[in-house]
Parts: C-alpha cells; sequence; structure tokens
C-alpha cells in the first residue's frame, strides 16, 4: 500500500499516501479525549459559581467587577454579560433536568461530566485530563519542533499570509471548493492559522490560565497568574478561551463532514488517505 | 448524510453521556485520578515547597468578605464560649508532641502575630482578600516539641457542619476537621488567625480561631478550632481521607 509517488514528487490520483505520522495521530486523539472530558467536567465546575469577575478578587458581592452571570430569574434562565441580560431558558440558567424537571443550572445536565452537580468528581476528572493534556501537549510540541511539522505543514509561512492568498483561500471556502488532487495533501492558509492557532495558542492559553487559578503555583509561578492579570481574570481567560476551543472545534468538524469524513477520518485514524480526483 | 439522522443523534449523545456518567463514577477509575492528585502534589512541592503566597495592599481588601460553609454554629457549647467572649476557649495541642498544651485565647493574643493579607480563593471559584493576624503555627509547634514521628497535623473544629448526630469518638463523623502536612505546617504564612481586617474575628469567619493555610483552597482554613493534633496517620479520623469535604470526594491537597 506504498503511495505511488512520480520521480517529480506528483502523486498519482487515486493513490493511498501516507498523510499522518503515528505521532500526530496518537496526539491528535489523545487531545480529543482530553478537551471533552476537560470540557464537560470544566462546565460542571463551572456551575458551582455561575459568575466571572476581572481582577484578582470577585464574590457574589462584587458586581462592579462582575462581567458574566448565568442565572435565572423566576422560571426565566438568564445570562447577563456587563449589564444586558439576554433570555436563554431551556438551555442556560434553567433548563430540564434528567427527570425532565426545570431546574436552575448555569449549563444544562446534558453538557456536564458528570451529569449530575458533583463538584469534587468533576474536579477530581478535570484535573486528570488536564495532566494528560499537559503531558501528551509535551510530546506534540516536542515533535512538531524536531520533526519539522510544524514549520514544513502546520505554521502558514509569511508569503502564505498576504491578504490576497487569504482572500482567495476564504472565497474557496465560501464556494466550499475543497482542494482536489496533490494539493488535498497540504494544508491551505486558513486550515493553517485554525490548526496552529488551536494547538500553539487556544490549548497553551488553557493550560496557563488553569495554572494561573491554582493557588499553590500562584505562590510558586506568581508570573502566571500577573500574566492575566489576576486569578478571576485568569478563570474568565480560562471561560472565553473555552469557546474559542469549542468553536474550533464545530468548524473542525463541520469542514470535516463538508470535505469527505471517511476520507479524512481514515487519514487520522490508520494514517493513509486516498487522492481523490481533481475533477 | 441521511445515516445520520437526528434521532440517532439523539440517542448516540445519549449513550455517549450515559458512559461519561458510568466512568467518571467507577471505582476502578478513581486509582487514575487519585494518581493525578498526587501528581499534582509532588508538582506543587518540586517547583515550590518554600514559596510565599502573594500579599496584597490594604487597598485590594475586599468590602465584604464572602463568609461560607459553616457561619453559624449550632452547637449549644459553642454558643455558650461565644456569649461569653471565648473567655473559656483553650486550643489544645496534643498528639505527637513532646509537651501536650492547652492555650487560652489570651495566651494565643500574647504571642508573636504574623499579619498577611491574602487572597482566599474558594473551591467554587470566587476570590475574597482579606487580612489576617495571629501566632504562626511553627510558633505552637515548636512550643509544643513536635515529635519525629509526625507527618500531619490535624484540626478538630466546633462545629457540625454535616448536622449528623455526635457518635463519640476522636472525631464524629461530620464534625468539621482538616489536615495538612509538615511542609505546610511550618510555612511562615501558616497561621492561627485571631483577627480579620484588623478586628476580632466574627462568628462567620470562624471565632476565636481559625487556620489560614495560605497555598491552599478555601476549605482547608479551618474555622473554631478547639484542638491540634499532631499525627503519623490520617486514619480514625473522619472518613479517614484527612478532612470533612476530602471525606466526601474533594482533594486532600487543595494548592489547586
Amino acid at each position: 500500500m506504498a503511495a505511488q509517488m512520480g520521480d517529480d514528487g506528483t502523486v498519482a490520483i487515486g493513490a493511498l499516501v501516507k498523510r499522518h505520522s503515528g505521532w500526530v495521530r496518537l496526539t491528535h486523539w489523545l487531545t480529543v479525549v482530553a478537551v471533552m472530558t476537560l470540557l464537560g467536567t470544566g462546565l460542571n465546575i463551572f456551575n458551582a459559581h455561575p459568575f466571572l469577575y476581572w481582577g484578582s478578587k470577585g464574590t457574589t458581592v462584587d458586581t462592579g467587577s462582575r462581567w458574566l452571570a448565568i442565572g435565572s430569574v423566576g422560571p426565566r434562565g438568564m445570562v447577563m454579560i456587563g449589564t444586558t441580560r439576554f433570555e436563554t431558558t431551556g438551555l442556560l440558567g434553567r433548563s430540564a433536568g434528567m427527570n425532565g424537571a426545570m431546574q436552575n443550572i448555569a449549563f444544562p445536565h446534558w453538557a456536564t461530566i458528570p451529569s449530575w452537580r458533583d463538584l469534587g468528581l468533576a474536579r477530581n476528572w478535570h484535573f486528570a485530563a488536564a495532566w494528560l493534556l499537559i503531558l501528551n501537549g509535551i510530546v506534540y510540541l516536542t515533535y512538531g519542533i524536531f520533526s519539522g511539522h510544524f514549520r514544513r505543514r502546520l505554521v502558514p509561512g509569511l508569503r502564505e499570509l498576504r491578504p490576497g492568498n487569504i482572500w482567495h483561500d476564504v472565497v474557496e471556502h465560501v464556494k466550499l471548493k475543497f482542494p482536489k488532487g496533490e494539493a488535498s495533501l497540504r494544508y491551505q492558509v486558513l486550515q493553517k492559522i485554525a490548526y496552529s492557532g488551536a494547538a500553539l495558542l487556544l490549548l497553551p492559553l488553557m493550560v496557563f490560565s488553569g495554572i494561573g487559578m491554582a493557588p499553590g503555583m500562584d505562590s510558586s509561578w506568581p508570573w502566571v497568574v500577573d500574566l492575566f492579570g489576576g486569578r478571576q481574570s485568569a478563570r474568565s481567560v480560562h471561560f472565553v478561551v473555552t469557546n474559542l476551543v469549542v468553536l474550533f472545534v464545530v468548524v473542525h468538524l463541520l469542514m470535516l463532514v463538508l470535505a469527505g469524513p471517511f476520507k479524512l477520518l481514515r487519514g487520522m485514524i490508520t494514517g493513509w488517505q486516498r487522492v481523490e480526483t481533481g475533477a | 448524510m441521511s445515516i445520520i439522522t437526528r434521532r440517532g443523534l439523539v440517542a448516540g449523545s445519549g449513550l455517549l453521556l450515559a458512559g461519561c456518567d458510568s466512568l467518571v463514577s467507577d471505582p476502578r477509575a478513581r486509582g487514575f485520578v487519585q494518581g493525578a492528585e498526587q501528581a499534582t502534589e509532588r508538582w506543587q512541592r518540586l517547583v515550590g515547597r518554600d514559596a510565599l503566597a502573594r500579599e496584597f495592599s490594604a487597598a485590594e481588601i475586599s468590602p465584604v468578605f464572602k463568609a461560607n460553609g459553616t457561619t453559624s454554629p449550632v452547637e449549644t457549647e459553642y454558643q455558650a464560649h461565644a456569649a461569653a467572649g471565648f473567655g473559656d476557649w483553650r486550643v489544645r495541642v496534643s498528639g505527637l508532641v513532646d509537651r501536650p498544651m492547652a492555650l487560652s485565647l489570651a495566651q494565643l493574643q500574647a504571642l508573636p502575630a504574623r499579619s498577611q493579607i491574602t487572597r482566599h480563593d474558594c473551591v467554587e471559584g470566587w476570590s475574597a482578600i482579606g487580612g489576617w493576624a495571629g501566632p504562626t503555627l511553627g510558633t505552637l509547634l515548636k512550643a509544643a516539641g513536635a515529635k519525629a514521628a509526625a507527618r500531619y497535623v490535624v484540626f478538630l473544629c466546633a462545629d457540625n457542619y454535616g448536622g449528623e448526630a455526635d457518635k463519640g469518638g476522636m472525631q464524629s463523623k461530620s464534625r468539621y476537621y482538616e489536615s495538612i502536612d509538615l511542609v505546610d505546617a511550618w510555612h511562615p504564612q501558616t497561621i492561627l488567625a485571631l483577627r480579620l481586617n484588623g478586628a476580632p474575628l466574627d462568628v462567620a469567619h470562624g471565632a476565636p480561631v481559625r487556620l489560614r493555610v495560605e497555598r491552599q483552597l478555601g476549605y482547608k482554613q479551618a474555622k473554631y478550632v478547639e484542638q491540634i493534633m499532631l499525627v503519623s496517620s490520617l486514619d480514625g479520623f473522619g472518613g479517614g481521607k484527612g478532612g470533612y469535604w476530602p471525606d466526601r470526594g474533594y482533594e486532600w491537597y487543595a494548592g489547586i
């Protein structure tokens, strides 16, 4: 099943080619497990105090530094961003529990791990998954730097970042025209920005904003919490970046479905991907 | 696309959720998360065994320091002490010490005090900044003569937080208690706080004596401390996990 590659480096249409290395595939799927666990347990933890503040301190009485609140007013679920309220009954603030009865809870039971309120259990698993994400991330970064994976395939070059090239790629995406043939074996500029942004910016920001919330680490590494401007700011950044990670995953999955889920999943599971015709 | 139906998605995600629930609550998975908890404790000890918690300026003190957990003990004994201004309150230091002691509030007040304005982080997610003052725990450990076999310091409190009937023994099941290791016990910022923001502790914040162990979360900051025991093992206290909340699933080492 070796790649049928010509002397000029081109690959034949219909050929099976090695698309993803073992390290990339392993670390990709461990990241999936870690991020899903972190997201579900993180929402459960958030439900224990569904308010966010800027600065070092913040409790229910500190409304001045509070910028986000998820709660309920009577039978209505509400989200308050700054001083603006949105009604979110059924999803945020008030939603149907496992038995179908409405309950006051920031994120609904189906979005949290475990699906019942359990701050202790959610924290246990959140930190276990955080260790997995960190160790897996160290392996991935080491591989990416020393194998040339980041330089050659993931991080966009300066020439690729020209506005004309980015605009061209935006138009291709809007038209749902995805590269075929040999070009489908390389990432285009928007993909590179999205992947390197998620792997090299968003996930490291999640790790460091998490470290900034740990009182023990704030003593040992005060520069981390200072980087975010205080523990409650770190908590706010942790939440905002979580939303960006979810946005990335949604777009990533949408693109997967649009561009050929079976071909691409096969590539990320087995490493081998079939080159489709340029038609 | 027709193979992915809405009903299929709902059923699939339902199965996924049920799978998550049974996995995370499976006792056989406990070893995995306990391993991670130990890794956190060892890592934090490695990178900052003697690191000091951030101290803030007086201007940064929270206007209202939120009181959580027990805020008004219902025990008649405690209420009698409070009514009498804690004149007869004693903090006993016992266990693996050469010289067991029972210190009155006046004796604690006479010891050299440390003042510190620190951030209190609740496990729920909120933070409040307050100024605490009181003798360091190290002063008491030195005076009592900690024995070499001691590994933990246990704090027994006056409030029956869980409300269960007292079953006697060292610490009945639902009475509040906490424990720390000797690294935190000798840490210069670990104090027995007698004052908050310049005034004697009020009942809601743990009068007359509460622990401050500044590099850990709020549930470690035991209020209404009556007894300090040096021990070699946490067995025999409450559920055996070293604290009221650790017995109920929270991390014993709460530096995260």
